[in-house]
């Protein structure tokens, strides 16, 4: 064996989102961290609990729950927060609720826009949160390889990309005006195939929908969708097969293709991702509306 | 189909995952030299691009790209919309891609003039740089900009990459001549460790593989540089630092101090100081959530447990007792300029340090760096992007390293205490002790002794508003009635002091700044001998009667609102400044071409564009009679 000399990429990774953490326990009146049940959140929930160790973290996570998710997500979410024992707020946009917003009905647009960037919006004023801690990271899309750690939203709660604070070593600006809010992103440094590394190597408990398994689904435009409830409708000609499937990201279930695989463990999936040939989001139909969406779902204060 | 089970490849793979340790590293070079290019070229090279998103860049190469419809492997750089419109790369960019031996994190900054701040903001986490050269263009102003700030962020590794060598045909006299005038540059920065690598990141030559085209090379590929470079400090055998992030109190049965160990070992049972309070103590435990350690290295974050009751909290560092950081309250050293709003000398900033924010003025600027010639200028102000050399004035002691030997206790930034945007970032050069051996002599008669003699509490009206506000004649009035009441009173008014405390200071916002400052300083002294202060001045800039609220005692200072409006002052103009300021006879005149800031909380407004003066006058006496003063 060689001398290892310094931290390994695993360990850096884990001490400097620990480190991003705790400055948002201290720095921040009322923080929250968005929990959204997929890989990422498993992993901040986990980094969320070293940091403050023998306690428990110092603030709630917040589920906002766009009603789309799959069956199995919601399971897993009561368990983890029974676990952890942590406060879990579950938010709902009631109006969009109330006028039946899906995406089915109404397009992913809407629906995300509504049920997701909307209800998020409304969370946060209703709660009075003034920091909340997310799993995005640099890796996924092109235009979060430009963002902060702590990336300030303006009191409409846009991002705006041309006026972002200098952030420099690790002084992390937490000051805010009035009206002004805090989105913090402890894992920017991290990449897909970190993050199931870090899985691996903690045994972090993830929803199973990331494992492969006989599964119902039907394609459509080119991706594999999951007939995970009675509200997916047929249409004509369909019939749902049963392949084996996992999903490489969690979300909405009409907006998460799944892809055929029989990785079936942790460790298989890191050996499928090493001669993987397409990167996560594209499972994603948000990303593909259009040029530069993300960018401009971030600016109305999408995640 | 039968389950996957876990391959050899997979078996190495995650072995190495524990010892592969990651590089960070910037690139920067003048605007078109290829880094966005480059940054591509070794993801794609090193097959990180997946499929789909090498599909969508061959889509934007079409419509956006700079190589005629080829593929423009910059794209996969350049993310935001506004940037591939207008094809350069606006703000700092940080990439991940890993090899066998490495992982790396990747800032890609930026070559336009205006956005220097972005580079200085990647260049402080990274261990080394690679700074590009068009072959064609050699070493321009830029480059040495560039070298200059990687030099003050403490860089000392460069792997100087002359790009488009396909453009000046795979020359070696063209590649020796740029390496020696870099080489010669760099040295006088104290920047000896140069790896000269001649490259095309359009054809990939010497990125990864060896370029064919140049067989009279022999040094390492651009890749085999990044995987070799040997970047690590010896930041384990220096002294122990970790400032303390959070105070863990979970039950009444347990107290740990949560950080990120800056540098040195730790283990139990260590003497450590806390500093700057300078109080010892020793190390019980190294609590983590995967159990206690033995030891902890630079780097990691962990929760210490003291073993005496001792009084740490958010902040403070805790050190090595044989060799402890310094402590002192005031500093010299280089400050980069990150806003469009200047930079002024004594106007009160929040100064971010480890875990530490302080109030900060900057009290001197020596010079400003011109960073292409590397001369010394004299400024009064800051504009953005400027470097300068400063002595800087915090509010209390704190601990700190030279930044030369600890970029953690030894790097800062400047907050604006309003708008609360990062403004400036700086490293400490070392403390300039003057405070620290002048001792205070403490006299017997002091300001409540005085206070008493004169039956009054001491303290200051700051009457601040608009020129032709009535500001000194409301003063004036004020000032009859005290004497009358018997209380012992003294005017300083702003104009009067130009004939003598002031009479250097021009109107410009540097001069105006210094301006508040003096007369807050010499009022200051009036309210120790116990006087009441009618401070009469324009004070445009909330910064600085904030600064002069603190720096008087709770409760003394008293901020008058001379409240009236731009034409009632203007058209009062009482001594015909308005006029010239408006035919331009002079500059800088508030409210005219230089802005005038109203108090947020004033304690007393006076609506001076609607009452007389006595009826002013008043006012203040019913104001100061409630608060006991009289």
């Amino acid at each position: 064996m060689t001398k290892q000399r310094g931290l390994s990429h695993l360990d850096e990774l884990e001490s400097e989102s620990i480190h991003i953490m705790r400055e948002v326990a201290v720095s921040f009146a009322k923080p929250v961290m968005l929990y959204s049940i997929g890989k990422d959140s498993s992993v901040m929930l986990r980094l969320a609990q070293k940091a403050f160790h023998p306690g428990t973290p110092p603030f709630p996570l917040l589920h906002v729950d766009t009603t789309w998710k799959f069956p199995e997500m919601y399971d897993f979410r009561d368990r983890m927060a029974r676990e952890t024992g942590m406060e879990l707020i579950v938010h709902v946009n009631e109006e969009g609720r109330a006028q039946g917003i899906g995406p089915f009905t109404h397009g992913s647009a809407l629906h995300t826009d509504v049920m997701k960037t909307q209800a998020l919006k409304q969370a946060i004023e209703q709660y009075g949160f003034d920091a909340a801690l997310a799993g995005a990271r640099r890796d996924e899309e092109a235009s979060r390889a430009k963002e902060r750690v702590f990336s300030l939203r303006t009191r409409t709660h846009r991002w705006d990309p041309k006026n972002q604070r200098p952030e420099l070593w690790r002084l992390y600006n937490a000051h805010l005006s009035n009206g002004e809010t805090m989105r913090v992103f402890p894992l920017s440094n991290w990449t897909e195939l970190d993050v199931w590394n870090y899985i691996d190597r903690e045994k972090i408990p993830v929803v199973p929908l990331y494992f492969s398994a006989p599964r119902p689904v039907v394609r459509r435009e080119g991706t594999l969708m999951m007939v995970a409830d009675r509200r997916m409708k047929l249409e004509p000609g369909e019939e749902p097969e049963t392949k084996r499937v996992r999903f490489r990201t969690l979300g909405c279930y009409p907006l998460t293709g799944g892809i055929e695989s029989d990785a079936d463990n942790v460790p298989a999936i890191i050996s499928e991702m090493l001669s993987a040939t397409e990167s996560e989001r594209q499972g994603r139909v948000i990303d593909r509306d259009g040029e530069g969406s993300m960018e401009r779902k971030k600016q109305e204060g999408y995640f | 189909m039968s389950p996957v089970t876990p391959s050899q490849e997979f078996r190495a793979y995650v072995n190495a995952r524990e010892t592969r340790d990651v590089l960070r590293f910037i690139t920067c070079g003048s605007v078109d030299d290829g880094k966005s290019t480059l940054i591509g070229r070794l993801l794609y090279e090193s097959k990180l691009v997946f499929q789909d998103q090498l599909d969508r860049v061959e889509a934007d190469s079409k419509r956006h790209g700079t190589q005629g419809g080829a593929l423009d492997l910059a794209l996969l750089v350049d993310g935001l919309q506004a940037e591939r419109e207008q094809g350069i790369t606006i703000d700092v960019a940080y990439r991940t891609f890993s090899t066998g031996k490495r992982s790396f994190i990747v800032a890609d900054t930026p070559g336009h003039e205006q956005y220097t701040r972005n580079m200085a903001t990647g260049a402080s986490t990274a261990d080394l740089a690679i700074v590009l050269i068009d072959a064609r263009k050699g070493v321009m102003p830029q480059t040495r900009r560039h070298t200059t700030i990687l030099a003050l962020l403490g860089i000392r590794h460069v792997i100087l990459a002359v790009n488009k060598m396909d453009l000046v045909g795979w020359s070696r006299t063209v590649h020796e001549g740029i390496t020696g005038v870099y080489c010669r540059f760099a040295k006088q920065l104290d920047v000896t460790n140069v790896t000269s690598i001649p490259v095309s990141a359009l054809t990939g030559g010497n990125v990864i593989k060896p370029s064919v085209e140049m067989g009279w090379y022999h040094g390492p590929t651009l890749l085999q540089a990044l995987e070799t470079a040997d970047v690590a400090t010896d930041r384990e055998r220096a002294p122990f630092r970790m400032s303390v992030q959070w105070v863990n109190r979970p039950d009444a049965g347990f107290r740990g101090f949560a950080g990120t160990i800056a540098s040195g070992l730790v283990r139990p049972g260590d003497p450590v100081l806390i500093c700057p309070a300078q109080k010892p103590s020793t190390v019980s435990r190294i609590v983590t959530a995967d159990g206690d350690l033995a030891c902890a290295r630079p780097g990691q974050a962990v929760t210490l447990t003291l073993a005496d009751d001792v009084d740490v909290s958010r902040g403070d560092v805790i050190a090595s007792p044989t060799k402890p950081p310094g402590r002192s309250d005031q500093f010299a050293g280089h400050l980069i300029w990150m806003h469009e709003n200047a930079m002024l000398p004594q106007r009160p900033y929040l100064l971010k340090i480890g875990t530490h924010v302080a109030g900060a003025q900057v009290t001197a600027l020596k010079y400003k760096l011109n960073v292409e010639s590397l001369e010394r200028v004299a400024a009064k102000t800051l504009a953005l992007n400027d470097i300068a050399y400063c002595n800087i004035n915090l509010d209390r002691q704190i601990a700190f390293d030279p930044y030369r030997e600890l970029k953690e206790t030894g790097g800062f930034i400047l907050i604006d205490r309003y708008t609360h945007t990062t403004v400036g970032a700086g490293m400490i050069d070392f403390a300039l002790r003057r405070a620290s051996n002048l001792t205070r002599h403490a006299f017997t008669v002091d300001k409540p002794a005085r206070s008493v003699q004169k039956n009054q509490k001491a303290c200051v009206l700051w009457f601040t508003g608009l020129s032709g506000s009535g500001k000194s004649t409301t003063a004036n009035a004020v000032e009859q009635r005290l004497y009358v009441l018997g209380r012992h009173s003294y005017v300083l008014d702003g104009e009067n002091l130009r004939h003598g405390l002031t009479e250097d200071l021009g109107f410009t916002a540097a001069d105006r700044v210094e301006n508040v400052r003096r007369i807050a300083e010499v009022a200051k002294l009036f309210v120790d001998a116990g006087l009441i202060v009618l401070v009469s001045v324009i004070s445009p800039f909330r910064d600085e009667r904030q600064m002069a609220r603190r720096m008087m005692e709770e409760g003394e200072f008293v901020e008058v609102f001379v409240d009236a409006p731009l034409e009632v002052c203007e058209r009062r103009d009482p001594k015909g400044l308005y006029r010239k300021a408006r035919t331009g006879e002079i500059k800088n005149f508030t409210g005219i071409d230089s802005p005038y800031e109203p108090p947020e909380n004033p304690d007393i407004v006076l609506k001076a564009g609607e009452r007389s003066a006595d009826e002013l006058a008043d006012q203040v006496i019913a104001y100061l009679r409630s608060r006991v003063e009289m």
